[in-house]
């Protein structure tokens, strides 16, 4: 594990996993549909709205993975100047920010039809629409910054204030009284959902996740590479100076 | 045919967002990897490479002395 911190290793490393993990996510993503869309039964209530679940779910758990993710590469950042940490840290953003955006989406369009609303400003929306802010804050941050290191620093100081959101997300539904269902997978005495409908739900969110790994090493290795190249690139500024002077 | 009930457009629409921005993301995060590679090509085409990549003297061949004084 303490060779990886090495970004040529690491690098070499994503070179190899990075074709098998794409024909195990692409594989795991056609099974998980044909489940979902094909296969999954209507729910007694819900009827066939209910295969909102298997994109809605997935997405809004690596929504809160990501700034997870975020949270623990800033500790990485801040208390032991990983090399990588800034590196995972920047990169997991947009990916969050977009399973965010459709956790968001998806839920809206699940919500019309079950709730009679696209939206409401419960507990649970409102937390998870705040997630989505903060990611376009982080992702903000970094961009205006133009050294990576004091983005990286800045970015992993907010992102450790806004970490204080996840637990609030998850347990909105218990603390407050929304519109939102409990947890009703991760939960005290097992899942409440029928295993015809978990099924799909569990096989869709390990394609999820695989594709959330998956891109996050490609994004990754394009952010070491983008840093070589700046490097590089000031090199090259720095000769033609001195050939110059 | 895929029988999805008085509220297709809305199953139907929450698929279509979700793979319109997974696609997307995907599509910038591949593009961006390319273009980087292309470009660290391109520079170590030139000559330009970090330290580290450079590349390392022939064994046998004599190490060139570091000046040690003015």
């Amino acid at each position: 594990m303490i060779s990886l911190a090495n970004p040529t290793r690491f690098l070499g490393l994503v070179d190899r996993v990075v074709p098998w993990l794409t024909a195990v996510t692409l594989i795991l993503l056609g099974l998980g549909l044909y489940l979902s869309l094909f296969v999954a039964p209507p729910d007694y209530q819900q009827g066939e709205t209910v295969k909102i679940m298997f994109i809605h779910v997935p997405s809004a758990w690596l929504a809160m993975f990501g700034y997870m993710l975020i949270a623990v590469a800033a500790l990485g950042t801040l208390i032991w100047r990983h090399p990588l940490a800034d590196v995972a840290a920047k990169t997991a953003a947009p990916i969050g920010a977009t399973f965010t955006f459709v956790a968001l989406v998806t839920g809206s369009l699940w919500g019309k039809p079950m709730w009679g609303t696209y939206w409401v400003w419960d507990a649970r929306l409102t937390s998870v629409l705040i997630l989505f802010l903060l990611y376009l804050g982080l992702i903000a941050l970094w961009q205006s910054i133009e050294e990576p290191g004091r983005a990286g620093r800045a970015a992993a100081i907010l992102a450790l204030v806004g970490a204080v959101n996840v637990p609030i997300i998850h347990y909105s539904v218990v603390w407050w009284n929304t519109l939102h269902q409990p947890a009703s997978v991760f939960r005290m005495g097992g899942p409440s959902i029928d295993p015809a409908l978990l099924t799909p739900l569990f096989v869709m969110a390990i394609a999820f996740t695989l594709l959330f790994v998956l891109l996050h090493l490609i994004a990754m290795r394009a952010e070491i590479l983008r840093r070589r190249v700046l490097a590089l690139q000031q090199t090259q500024v720095e000769r033609a100076a001195l050939v110059e002077a | 045919m895929l029988d999805l009930g008085p509220h297709a457009s809305f199953i139907i629409a929450a698929y279509a967002v979700t793979l319109v921005a997974v696609a997307a993301l995907a599509f910038f995060i591949v593009e961006d990897d390319r273009k980087q590679r292309r470009i660290l090509a391109e520079l170590e085409r030139k000559g330009i490479r970090r330290r580290s990549a450079a590349p390392k003297p022939t064994p046998g061949k004599p190490k060139s002395k570091r000046k040690t004084g003015a």
